[in-house]
C-alpha cells in the first residue's frame, strides 16, 4: 500500500516537528512496516523549470510529421535571461502558455538524460514535459499546460507538479486490512503520536427511502449490505483533476476517467471497494444472489467466465453484471459516454472473496480488501462520498433515491483476564494499560474485576481470540519492551544416532576428497533418457507436481544422480580436471494410496486416523549419490595422476560401511546408468542398497563426463539401520604370526570375493587375515582363467604355530576353494 | 696369539721398551685424532689396535722377560693399549654422529613441494551451517526435530491456522503434488519446516524444546535472490509459562552465539497465522554493531538486518495439535538457512548455494 504523505496528513494532525523517518518508525512498530519512502521525484533531476511559451512555429517535415519550433522564456534559468530553442512535437499548447521546461543537464525518470541537440534543422536546447515523461501520469498526448497562474518563468516546476510529495510505501500483514486505506494508515498514524484523528468515514449521510434504486438481495450471508446510490447528469468529458489524478498514482493506480478515477480514490480513502454501473445499461432489479453451476458471464477485463454455485453475482433482467464484490461485468460498465451512474457500496463475505478470486484466478484492489475483510459499517458513507466527488467533480446531480439493503454483522466480543498480556508477553502491563490500549484501537471495552469483555471495532474482523486482543495490548506497549530471558534449561537427549551418523557420512566422504552440492530434485523424462533407464525402471514412477516451475522438469526425482552428474559436468566445463562430488538428500517414491486426509482443527485428530495422514504420502528414503569424475589423484612431482574408474565408488562405498559399522556386501550387478560389466550391486544383510561403478560410456557422452566416470547412489536409511551399535572389544594374540602366500587359478567370471569366501572358510579358526594382493592373467594361466594371490595370515590365541599346522590350515583353505569355485593352486 | 718365546729375539723384545711403547702408543693417538671418516677410522684402528699392531706384538713380546720385567712391560703396554682403545672409542663416537648429521643432511627435501594428490573434499556451508545452528540449540538442550519435505497439506497449512480460505496461504506459492487423474492429492512440497512443529507436538507431550532445520520449497522464480528450493530452521518451545520474553532471551543467545558477542535481536509486529502476537526478527548488524550503519554495506544504512519471523504459538495450533493451551504457551521462530549464510558470509548470489561449483564449496572447508 503507498499512501502519500500529504493525503494522511489530511486525517491526522501530526506534531509539526515529526519527521517522515519519525512518523515511519512509529507505524512499523505498530505493524504497518515500512516497505520504502518513495519521493514523487523519484528519477527526475533539475532543471526542471516553469516556462512561458513565446513562439511557436509548426514546421511540416518528411516524415510526415510537423513539429513546433518554439522559443520559451524560461527566465533566469538557463543563465543568460534569453529564451530558450526548443523543439517540441505536442500541439496543445501556443504562445503565452506555462509549460514545464527540462533544460540541458536534467534527467527524466528511465535514466534519460537531457542535452542541447541537433534536430528537425534546428538546436533544441532542453525539452517541454508530457505528464508520462515525467513520470507523474499516463498523458502523452500532448505536454503539461499549467494554470497561468502556477508561477512565473525560470520558477522551480517540482512543487507546482506536486514532485516533492513523499509516497510512504507500507507492507500491510493479512490481518491488518485497515491498513489498505488511508484512513486506517491515518487511524494508526494518531495513535502512533496520540494525535487527533479525522474519520474520513464519519459523515452524515442521507436516510434509506423508498426511492432508491430497487434492489433485492438472495444471500444476505454473502452480502449483509448493499447500499445503491445514482448520480445523473455526470459530465464524460470532464476531465480528473490533476490533485486527484496525482494521489491516486501516486498510491500505484492508473488514472482511466473522472468516475473510475473516483471510486478508486474512495477505495483509497476508505479502504472499502466501490463499484460503479453505467445506470443506462441496467435493465430493472439489481438482484444479488449465489451463481448457477455453470452460468456465465464476462467480466471488464474482457474474459469469459464459467461460474460455480459459490460464486456471488449481482444481476439485473438481462443476466449477470458483475462478479459481486471482485469484478464488474463488461455489459454494464462505465464508458467514456457515461451520463448517468449507480453507485454500489456493498459488504461481501470474506472466504467468499478469497475463493471467488482465487477460482477464477482475479487478483484486483477491491477483491483484494473485500477477501481481507473490510468495514461493514460505511458502506453508506463510502456511496455517499462517491456521489459527493461525481457531483462535485463531474457536474452530475445526485438521485434522491438510496438504496440500503441489510445491516452490519456485529462484531463478536471476546474476553481476556488483565494478566494475559503480561503472561504471554513477559512485560509487566497494568490492568489499566490493557483498558487504556484496547480502547485506543477503537474497542468498546468493558472492564470488570477480572478482565475485559472486548467489542473490537468494525475494521478489525481480524481480532477473535484472545491472544488477537493480547497482540493489540503488547504492540502499543511496544515490542522493544519484552525482556530477553532465557527459557529454563531444557534437558534434551542430543542428536540422535541417525543424526549422528549423517554427519558422519559427510565428514567420511568429505576427508576423502569429495565435495558436497546441493541440487534442486525436479526431474522429467529427458533426465531419464539421459541416464538411459529402461521404460519400466522403478526410477521412472515420480511423484507429479500440479504447477511445476519447468514443463520439462516436473516431478520430484527418485534419484539424486541427476544432480551430482550435472554439478560434475559443470564443474569439468569450467574446467576442472577432476571433481568428485556428493550429495545426500531424499529422494521420493509414490505410494498410491489417494488424497492426503483434510481434518478439522478444533482438536487433535482421532489416534487412528493419524497415520493415514502419513500414509498417504510418499515414501521419502534417504539417499546418497557420489560421483567421480576425471582426474582423481593429480600428476605431480611423485609421478603419475590417475584418473577415477569403478574401484573408486566401490572404495567409497566401502569406506563408508567401514566408517559406520555396517556390513557390506559387494556383488556384481547390472543396472543403469552404470557399465554393464563394472557395476557392483551392494547390499546389506541381503537386501539390496544401491549400486556402485563405472558409468555407461553412453550416458557419460550424454552428460558431457569424462570417460569412466564412476558413481555411487545407496540408501542411507538402510545403511544407517545396519550400522554397528555397540562394538564388542577385539582380543587379539600376542603370538608370532604365521604367514603363507597362494596364488590360485580359477576361471575369469568367478568372484574374487568368492575365492576368498572359500578360502577363510576352509582356513579355519587359526586364519587371522586374508588379503588379495594381485590378479594375474596372462599366457601363463591360459585363455579364460586369471590367478588371483592371496596373503593368509594364521595365528593361534595360545601357543606359536608350528609349521605342520601352519601347512595344514593353508591346505584347507586351498581345498576348499578348490571344492567351492574349481581354484586350483599355481605351482 | 702369543706361542710360546722360543726364539728370543732382541730386537723385538726391544718393543716393550718404554720409549717404543709411548712412540707406539702417541702414533696410534695421532692417527687417531686424525681419522677424518669412520673409513680412515677403521684403517687406524687396523694399523695400531689390530693384531698386527706394534702395541699387539708388544703386548705378545711380554711373555719373554723375566718376571719382574714382565710385570713392569705387561702395565706398560696394557695402559698404552687401553688409551688407545679409549681414544678410537671416542673417535668413533665422534665420527658416528657426523656420518648421521651428514646423512641427514644430504635427506634434505624441498618441503614447499606440492603435497595435493588427492584434492581437499568439502561439505556444504548448508550443511555445516544447519549443524553449526542445530549445536547451539543442543548445546542448550534442545532436540533437532525431523520431518519429510513431501508433507501433508493439513500438517503444513491447516494444523498451523492455515486453513483452506486463509489469505495468508497465498502468500506462500505452494507446490503441489497432483493426485490421481490431476485430483487434488492433500499433498505439497513443505513450504516451511512448521510443520515439524505440528509433528512433534503430535508426537510428544511437552515440554518440547525442539530446532528443526530443513528445505523447503514455493513456486519463486530463480534469481540471485530467490530460489524454488532453499532451506529454513524452524524452533518450538512448548512449556508451562512460556511468554514473549523467552522467545526473546532464546533468540538473543541464538544470535550471539552465530554472530558474536553482544549481537542482539529485536522484534517488529508481524503477521504468521500460526502465531499470535507476531513478530519479525531482526538482527543488530554483526558487522557495524549498529555503530556506525551508514556506511554498512551488510545491514545497508539500518543497523539492523532482517532475520526471519516468530511469536507465540497460537492457542488455535496447540488445540490441532492435541496440547491443553490453558496449561501451556509457546513459542515459535523460523529463519532462512540460506539467507542467514548469504549476509555471514557476505554472498552476493544465492545460486553460488546450488550451482555445485567445488571452488564455492570447498572455500567453507568440513565446518562452519
Amino acid at each position: 500500500m503507498k499512501a502519500p504523505l500529504s493525503w494522511i496528513k489530511e486525517y491526522v494532525d501530526l506534531p509539526a516537528d515529526v519527521t517522515t523517518e519519525e512518523l515511519t518508525d512509529r507505524l512499523t512498530d505498530l505493524g504497518l512496516k515500512l516497505e520504502a519512502i518513495h519521493s514523487a521525484a523519484d528519477g527526475i533531476s533539475g532543471p526542471l523549470v516553469i516556462g512561458q511559451v513565446l513562439t511557436a512555429e509548426p514546421e511540416p517535415q518528411k516524415n510526415g510529421k510537423t513539429i513546433n519550433w518554439c522559443t520559451v522564456d524560461v527566465g533566469e534559468a538557463n543563465g543568460t535571461g534569453e529564451p530558450q530553442g526548443i523543439v517540441c512535437g505536442a500541439h496543445n499548447f501556443g504562445p503565452g502558455d506555462l509549460v514545464v521546461v527540462v533544460l540541458p543537464g536534467g534527467v527524466l525518470p528511465g535514466g534519460f538524460e537531457i542535452s542541447a541537440r541537433k534536430t528537425y534543422g534546428h538546436v533544441s536546447a532542453g525539452m517541454i514535459c508530457s505528464a508520462r515523461e515525467l513520470g507523474i501520469g499516463e498523458d502523452h498526448d500532448g505536454i503539461i499546460v499549467l494554470p497561468s497562474d502556477a508561477g512565473k518563468p525560470g520558477d522551480d516546476a517540482f512543487d507546482v507538479l506536486g514532485l516533492r510529495e513523499e509516497v510512504i510505501e507500507f507492507e500491510i500483514n493479512p490481518d491488518r486490512a485497515y491498513g489498505l486505506s488511508l484512513r486506517g494508515i491515518a487511524r494508526e498514524a494518531a495513535l502512533a503520536f496520540g494525535a487527533p484523528f479525522r474519520d474520513p468515514a464519519a459523515r452524515d449521510v442521507p436516510d434509506a427511502n423508498d426511492d432508491g434504486y430497487p434492489v433485492v438481495v438472495d444471500d444476505p450471508v454473502g452480502c449483509p449490505v448493499f447500499v445503491a446510490r445514482t448520480v445523473t447528469g455526470f459530465d464524460p468529458a470532464a476531465s480528473t483533476p490533476g490533485w486527484l489524478a496525482e494521489r491516486i498514482t501516486h498510491a500505484g493506480m492508473r488514472p482511466i476517467s473522472l468516475a473510475v478515477d473516483i471510486t478508486n480514490y474512495v477505495m483509497l480513502e476508505t479502504g472499502r471497494p466501490i463499484h460503479g454501473y453505467d445506470l443506462d445499461k441496467l435493465q430493472g432489479t439489481i438482484r444479488v444472489r449465489r451463481a448457477a453451476e455453470g452460468e456465465r458471464m464476462t467480466t471488464l477485463d474482457g474474459n469469459e467466465r464459467t461460474l460455480s454455485p459459490e460464486d456471488l453475482v449481482v444481476t439485473d433482467d438481462s443476466g449477470i453484471i458483475g462478479l459481486g464484490g471482485v469484478m464488474g461485468g463488461e455489459t454494464t460498465e462505465m464508458s467514456e459516454t457515461t451520463t448517468n451512474v449507480l453507485v454500489e457500496a456493498a459488504h461481501w463475505d470474506a472466504v467468499s472473496m478469497f475463493r471467488t478470486g482465487k477460482r477464477h484466478k482475479i487478483s484486483s484492489e477491491a477483491g483484494k480488501r473485500n477477501e481481507r475483510g473490510v468495514d461493514p459499517t460505511i458502506c453508506a458513507a463510502a456511496a455517499d462520498r462517491v456521489v459527493e466527488l461525481l457531483v462535485e467533480l463531474g457536474g452530475g446531480t445526485a438521485g434522491p433515491g438510496v438504496t440500503v439493503i441489510g445491516t452490519a454483522p456485529e462484531q463478536p466480543s471476546v474476553r481476556i483476564g488483565y494478566d494475559l498480556p503480561e503472561r504471554i508477553s513477559g512485560i509487566p502491563i497494568s490492568a489499566d494499560t490493557v483498558v487504556a490500549n484496547l480502547r485506543a484501537i477503537g474497542s468498546t471495552v468493558d472492564a470488570d474485576a477480572d478482565g475485559v469483555t472486548v467489542t473490537p471495532p468494525p475494521w478489525r474482523p481480524d481480532i477473535t481470540d484472545p491472544f488477537d486482543l493480547v497482540e493489540e495490548v503488547v504492540r502499543i506497549v511496544g515490542y522493544d519492551k519484552v525482556p530477553s530471558v532465557v527459557p529454563r534449561e531444557a534437558t534434551g537427549r542430543g542428536l540422535t544416532r541417525t543424526q549422528q551418523l549423517r554427519r558422519r557420512i559427510g565428514r567420511t566422504l568429505a576427508g576423502a576428497g569429495c565435495v558436497e552440492v546441493v541440487s534442486f530434485p525436479f526431474v522429467g523424462e529427458a533426465t531419464f533418457d539421459a541416464l538411459g533407464l529402461p521404460d519400466d525402471d522403478v526410477r521412472r514412477h515420480t511423484v507429479p507436481l500440479a504447477n511445476p516451475l519447468s514443463a520439462e522438469e516436473p516431478a520430484y526425482t527418485t534419484t539424486l544422480l541427476p544432480g551430482v552428474l550435472k554439478a560434475a559436468a559443470r564443474n569439468v566445463g569450467r574446467g576442472a580436471p577432476g571433481v568428485a562430488l556428493f550429495e545426500t538428500g531424499t529422494v521420493a517414491f509414490p505410494v498410491d494410496r489417494g488424497p492426503a486426509p483434510i481434518y478439522g482443527v478444533d482438536r487433535r485428530p482421532d489416534e487412528a486416523d493419524l497415520p493415514k495422514l502419513f500414509e498417504a504420502l510418499p515414501r521419502q528414503p534417504l539417499h546418497l549419490a557420489v560421483v567421480v569424475a576425471g582426474e582423481r589423484e593429480r600428476a605431480g612431482w611423485w609421478g603419475a595422476g590417475r584418473n577415477a574408474d569403478w574401484s573408486d565408488a566401490v572404495g567409497l562405498a566401502r569406506l563408508l560401511a567401514d566408517e559406520l559399522g555396517t556390513p557390506l556386501e559387494v556383488r556384481q550387478g547390472a543396472r543403469m546408468p552404470w557399465h554393464p560389466g563394472r557395476c557392483a550391486r551392494l547390499l546389506v544383510e541381503g537386501v539390496e542398497v544401491g549400486h556402485a561403478g563405472e558409468l555407461h560410456p553412453q550416458v557419460c557422452v550424454q552428460l558431457g563426463l569424462p570417460a569412466r566416470s564412476a558413481a555411487l547412489e545407496v540408501d542411507l536409511d538402510v545403511v544407517m539401520a545396519n550400522a554397528a551399535v555397540v562394538i564388542p572389544g577385539p582380543s587379539f594374540s600376542s603370538f608370532p604370526v604365521a604367514k603363507e602366500d597362494v596364488a590360485l587359478v580359477v576361471a575369469d567370471d568367478v568372484p574374487a570375493a568368492d575365492v576368498e569366501a572359500a578360502l577363510r572358510e576352509g582356513a579355519g579358526e587359526l586364519l587371522e587375515s586374508v588379503r588379495l594382493f594381485d590378479v594375474y592373467t596372462g599366457e601363463q594361466i591360459g585363455e579364460g582363467s586369471k590367478s588371483l594371490a592371496f596373503a593368509l595370515r594364521f595365528r593361534a590365541p595360545d601357543r606359536t604355530l608350528t609349521e605342520t599346522e601352519t601347512s595344514a590350515a593353508r591346505d584347507a583353505a586351498v581345498a576348499r576353494a578348490a571344492e567351492r569355485v574349481g581354484a586350483v593352486q599355481r605351482a | 696369539m702369543s706361542g710360546p718365546n722360543t726364539d728370543y729375539d732382541p730386537v723385538e723384545v726391544a718393543a716393550v721398551q718404554p720409549e717404543e711403547v709411548d712412540a707406539a702408543r702417541d702414533a696410534a693417538l695421532a692417527a687417531i685424532a686424525a681419522a677424518a671418516d669412520l673409513d680412515d677410522l677403521k684403517r687406524v684402528r687396523t694399523d695400531h689396535a689390530g693384531d698386527r699392531s706394534p702395541l699387539a706384538l708388544a703386548n705378545r713380546e711380554i711373555g719373554a722377560l723375566p718376571p719382574q720385567a714382565r710385570k713392569e712391560a705387561g702395565q706398560r703396554v696394557g695402559r698404552a693399549r687401553g688409551e688407545v682403545n679409549q681414544a678410537l672409542a671416542a673417535r668413533q663416537e665422534v665420527l658416528e654422529a657426523e656420518h648421521a648429521a651428514r646423512i641427514l643432511v644430504e635427506e634434505t627435501v624441498d618441503v614447499t613441494l606440492p603435497t595435493d594428490r588427492i584434492p581437499a573434499g568439502a561439505r556444504h556451508p548448508i550443511t555445516t551451517g544447519s549443524e553449526l545452528i542445530a549445536d547451539i540449540f543442543v548445546a542448550m538442550g534442545w532436540e533437532v526435530a525431523e520431518g519429510p519435505v513431501i508433507e501433508a497439506e493439513w500438517l503444513n497449512f491447516d494444523a498451523l491456522n492455515l486453513g483452506a480460505d486463509h489469505p495468508a496461504r497465498t502468500m506462500q506459492d505452494t507446490f503441489w503434488t497432483a493426485g490421481e487423474g490431476g485430483t487434488e492429492s492433500g499433498v505439497v512440497l513443505r513450504t516451511h519446516t512448521s510443520p515439524v512443529q505440528a509433528r512433534t507436538m503430535l508426537d510428544r507431550e511437552p515440554p518440547i524444546y525442539v530446532v528443526c532445520p530443513g528445505r523447503v520449497f514455493r513456486t519463486d522464480e530463480y534469481d540471485a535472490t530467490h530460489s524454488p528450493m532453499f532451506h529454513q530452521v524452524e524452533g518450538l518451545a512448548v512449556d508451562e509459562g512460556i511468554s514473549m520474553a523467552h522467545l526473546k532471551g532464546t533468540l538473543d543467545h541464538f544470535a550471539s552465539r552465530l554472530f558474536g558477542e553482544g549481537i542482539t535481536t529485536r522484534f517488529r509486529p508481524s503477521y504468521f497465522p500460526f502465531t499470535e502476537p507476531s513478530a519479525e526478527v531482526d538482527l543488530k548488524c554483526f558487522v557495524c554493531k549498529g555503530v556506525d550503519p551508514a556506511s554498512c554495506r551488510t545491514c545497508r544504512g539500518e543497523g539492523w538486518i532482517e532475520w526471519g519471523g516468530c511469536g507465540v504459538v497460537n492457542p488455535r495450533v496447540l488445540t490441532a495439535c492435541g496440547v491443553d493451551p490453558e496449561r501451556y504457551t509457546g513459542f515459535a521462530f523460523g529463519m532462512g538457512i540460506d539467507r542467514t549464510l548469504m549476509f555471514r558470509h557476505d554472498l552476493a548470489d544465492l545460486r553460488a548455494l546450488f550451482e555445485g561449483d567445488v571452488r564455492f564449496t570447498t572455500a567453507f572447508g568440513t565446518e562452519l
